[in-house]
């Protein structure tokens, strides 16, 4: 059942990737990396890492990859002609991609794991609770300081896109709240005392 | 049965079609962002795995960071792609040479 499971979402990973890069249209690009997702976070329950796992569709699928597909949503380009020359660059990359995974193959297969390194574990992980609570605490325990340190560059990022992105165009009409605030009613009305039978 | 050499090889190709992607996309900056979220994915399936096989957790805080610094580069380079949108009316990576670097 493990092993069914496992090739059913390596392959699917893999398909996902694979029709992500080479995709016609973006929007299917964004629709198949969902896909490369959603298979991992199931090899990743597979690992034993649920919160990961959890981590990776809500995060990533629910946020990243939704405002992947509004931006490619939102740019009119012209992506049919972006893909012509694209059989052009296909035997460079081939051939590099060829040469990094003979790499890989070549580094793994001298790799053997130390017989020391389970004594050089940094944090054992603890049998007698699960993934998110043993998470939790060493999270908030041992690497405090880089847990605030990435909240401090999540809001770097979102500082970052709100100035890049924001553009004040001229000749619009906008609140102003200055001007709105300093209004009394003796500027904002006049009152006229209209006499009968002869109007204004 | 399924080994951390299992885990590693699918790793290994997701980030080599990654790369693939770079090389094969030249034109098109979104797609060039989705390859790199395609290889850090297959970091952290790298992380992770060698966390479970190990019984180490340090594995898995590496991925949260991992996965926290992806979604910032993800904003940040939308963001950045969009502004050069709207400038240039063009997201070719070979039309970007106002620096004439």
């Amino acid at each position: 059942m493990t092993v069914f499971a496992f090739y059913l979402f390596a392959i699917s990973a893999i398909t996902g990737g694979l029709f992500t890069v080479l995709s016609r249209q973006p929007v299917h690009s964004v629709l198949w990396l969902i896909l490369a997702f959603l298979s991992s976070a199931g090899l990743f329950i597979l690992l034993g890492a649920e919160f990961i796992a959890m981590l990776l569709v809500i995060v990533y699928v629910g946020a990243v990859m939704v405002l992947f597909l509004f931006v490619v949503m939102m740019l009119d380009v012209d992506f049919a002609a972006m893909k012509a020359d694209m059989a052009r660059y296909m035997p460079l990359g081939l051939l590099f991609g060829l040469i990094i995974l003979m790499q890989f193959v070549m580094a793994f297969g001298a790799w053997d794991a130390n017989a020391a390194a389970e004594g050089l574990r940094a944090q054992v992980t603890p049998t007698d609770m699960h993934n998110t609570q043993a998470l939790g605490m060493i999270l908030y325990d041992e690497y405090w300081l880089l847990f605030q340190l990435s909240g401090l560059i999540l809001l770097v990022a979102m500082i970052g896109a709100i100035v890049l992105t924001m553009r004040h165009r001229t000749g619009i009409k906008r609140q102003d709240a200055i001007t709105q605030m300093m209004r009394d009613p003796a500027k904002a009305m006049e009152l006229k005392d209209v006499k009968p039978g002869q109007g204004l | 049965m399924i080994g951390l050499e299992h885990y590693l090889t699918v790793a290994a190709v997701l980030f080599v079609i990654g790369i693939f992607g770079l090389f094969l996309n030249r034109k098109n900056v979104i797609i060039l962002l989705m390859s790199i979220e395609l290889m850090l994915l297959a970091v952290n399936i790298n992380l992770v795995a060698f966390s479970s096989f190990l019984g180490d957790l340090v594995g898995q805080v590496f991925t949260l960071f991992v996965l926290t610094v992806a979604a910032a580069e993800a904003a940040i380079g939308l963001a950045i792609l969009v502004v050069f949108f709207r400038n240039r009316g063009t997201i070719d990576v070979e039309d970007v040479n106002a620096m004439k670097g």
